[in-house]
C-alpha cells in the first residue's frame, strides 16, 4: 500500500484521475451526507427537472445517518452504511458533477461503470469505527430534509478524514486485489 | 411469588441499551488483540487498530461504538416463580428502550416498512421470552445493526444435503456477504428446527462468548472447518484482504423434522452487543 494521500475537497478530475484502488487518503474540507431516504429525495428532485439542495459538482457523499450527538459534541459516531443500497441512485449523482463517495461494502457493476465515465472514486471508511471517524468531523450543519432525522443532508467540514480508495476510475477494486492477495483455496 | 415491579425492569432495559452501546464485551476485545498480532496483512492489522481504539473510546465517553445502535433485541428468561406487578413486562421493556435511546443519544433505526416513517424511539423491540424455573428475571439486551442482518439469511436444505451441504451454504453466504457486513465478523449458525426456530438458535448462537469452544465435539469441529475456509478466501477484516474475515463460528443445533433440514446463518458485525442483567 501506497503513502497517504492528502486530499481538499471539491475534488477536481485531475485529483479523482491518480487515485489507485488500496490508497489511503486523508480527506480534507466538505463532504455532504446522504442516505436511502435523502438520495431518493434528490434523485426526485432530478427526475422532476430540479435544482438539488446542494451544488453538488466536485464533491463527496458520505453514507452515514449519524447518531445523535452527546451535548458539547458536534456530532454523534458517525460511520459508514452499507452503500450497495444507494447503487440505484449514485449514477444519477455522477452525472451532475459528483466526484467521491464514502461507505462500505461492494458496489454493483453499473456504479462501477458509472464511475469510470463520470470520473468518480469509491471510498471506504472502516464500518463500524464510528466513535473514532466522529472525532475527524469538525462542524455540522443540516442543509435539507431536517424532517429525516439521522437521514437529513448534513454538510459536514472534516479534517484528515481516513479513507481507502476501493474502486479507482482505471477499474481496479481493492475488494477484489486484497481477496485475491490472500486467497489460499 | 416473588413480586417485581414493572419499573425496576424498564429501569435496569434502560441502562442495558446504553451499557450495550457503549462498552464492547472483553471477549471481543481480545479478539481484536489477537487479530492485531495475527493478521498478515498491514491493511488489515490497520483495521483492528482503528476498532480496538474506537471501541476505547466509546467505553471513556459514553457514547456508542457504531452509529447504527441497532433493533432492540431481547432475550428474557422468566422464572415461573416470579410475579410481576403494576403493568406488563412487555410494556416495562419497550418503555426502556424509549428511555434508553433517548437519554443515551442512541439512533433511533426503526421505521414502518411501508412508509419509511421513523417510530422515533426504537420501539417496538423484538423480546424472546422463555419459561424457567425460579424466581429470578434474566434480561439479555442484544442490539443488532442493520448492515449485517442484511446479509443473514435462512434456508430450508434437503436431509439429503447433510453436513457438507451445511458447510458450503455458511462458506458461500460469507463470500456474497463480503465487505458489507463489517467484517471481522462473527457468525451465529442454528441448524434444524422450523423455519421461525433456526434464525432464533442463530441469534442465540451469537451470545455465547468470543473464543469458547463448542461443548458438543461434532458442532466445535465443524465451527472449526466452517471458520477455516472462510479464513482461506482472503476476504479480510473490512474486506480489504487478510486472513481474518471471521473471528468466530458459532452452531446451535435442534431436532427437526424427518423432511427437512432448516439452516440460518445471522452474520454479526464486529460490534457484536450483548449485556445481561439478573434481577
Ligand atoms: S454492520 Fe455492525 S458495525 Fe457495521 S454499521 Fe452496522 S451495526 Fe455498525
Amino acid at each position: 500500500m501506497s503513502d497517504i494521500i492528502r486530499l481538499t475537497t471539491p475534488l477536481s478530475d485531475s485529483d479523482v484521475g491518480e487515485l489507485k484502488a488500496g490508497d489511503q487518503v486523508l480527506i480534507n474540507g466538505i463532504v455532504y451526507t446522504a442516505r436511502d431516504a435523502a438520495h431518493k429525495r434528490l434523485i426526485d428532485l432530478l427526475d422532476q427537472g430540479k435544482e438539488l439542495p446542494f451544488d453538488i459538482s466536485g464533491q463527496i457523499i458520505y453514507y452515514v445517518g449519524p447518531a445523535p450527538a452527546r451535548p458539547g459534541k458536534v456530532i454523534g459516531p458517525a460511520g459508514p452504511t452499507t452503500s450497495y443500497r444507494m447503487d440505484p441512485y449514485a449514477p444519477g449523482l455522477m452525472e451532475r458533477g459528483l466526484k467521491g463517495m464514502i461507505g462500505k461494502g461492494s458496489r454493483s457493476g453499473e456504479v462501477i461503470g458509472a464511475m469510470k465515465r463520470y470520473r468518480c472514486v469509491y471510498f471506504a471508511a472502516i464500518g463500524g469505527a464510528a466513535a473514532l471517524i466522529a472525532r475527524s468531523i469538525k462542524k455540522v450543519d443540516i442543509i435539507a430534509y431536517e424532517d429525516l432525522g439521522t437521514e437529513a443532508i448534513r454538510r459536514l467540514e472534516v479534517e484528515d478524514f481516513k479513507a481507502v480508495v476501493v474502486n479507482d476510475i482505471h477499474g481496479n477494486d481493492l475488494y477484489k486485489d486484497g481477496k485475491e492477495r490472500y486467497c489460499r483455496e | 411469588m416473588r413480586e417485581i415491579n414493572v419499573k425496576e425492569i424498564t429501569e435496569a432495559v434502560k441502562n442495558l441499551c446504553m451499557d450495550a452501546n457503549y462498552e464492547l464485551g472483553d471477549d471481543v476485545m481480545t479478539a481484536f488483540r489477537r487479530g492485531l498480532e495475527t493478521e498478515e496483512s498491514p491493511a488489515g492489522r490497520g483495521v483492528f487498530e482503528a476498532l480496538i481504539e474506537n471501541a476505547e473510546i466509546a467505553r471513556n465517553e459514553r457514547i456508542p461504538i457504531c452509529q447504527d445502535t441497532g433493533f432492540a433485541v431481547f432475550f428474557v428468561e422468566l422464572g415461573q416463580d416470579v410475579h410481576i406487578v403494576d403493568g406488563l413486562l412487555t410494556d416495562a421493556i419497550n418503555e426502556g428502550v424509549r428511555q434508553g435511546y433517548s437519554e443515551g443519544y442512541l439512533r433511533k433505526s426503526i421505521c414502518d416498512p411501508f412508509t419509511r416513517k421513523n417510530t422515533g424511539d426504537n420501539t417496538p423491540a423484538v423480546i424472546n421470552i422463555n419459561l424457567v424455573s425460579g424466581d429470578r428475571l434474566k434480561i439479555i439486551a442484544a442490539p443488532k445493526g442493520g448492515g449485517s442482518t442484511n446479509m443473514s439469511r435462512v434456508t430450508m436444505l434437503k436431509p439429503a444435503d447433510g453436513i457438507e451441504g451445511i458447510k458450503n451454504y455458511v462458506v458461500q453466504r460469507a463470500i456474497e456477504a463480503g465487505s458489507n457486513p463489517c467484517p471481522p465478523v462473527i457468525i451465529g449458525v442454528g441448524i434444524g428446527g422450523t423455519l421461525e426456530w433456526a434464525p432464533l438458535i442463530a441469534k442465540k448462537a451469537l451470545l455465547r462468548p468470543l473464543g469458547t469452544t463448542n461443548p458438543d465435539p461434532q458442532l466445535a469441529e465443524i465451527e472449526g472447518d466452517i471458520l477455516k475456509r472462510i479464513n482461506d478466501t482472503g476476504i479480510g477484516p473490512q474486506g480489504f484482504g487478510g486472513r481474518i474475515y471471521a473471528m468466530g463460528v458459532h452452531i446451535e443445533k435442534f431436532p427437526c423434522h424427518i423432511a427437512s433440514l432448516p439452516l440460518a446463518v445471522n452474520i454479526c458485525c464486529h460490534a457484536s452487543r450483548h449485556k445481561e442483567i439478573i434481577l
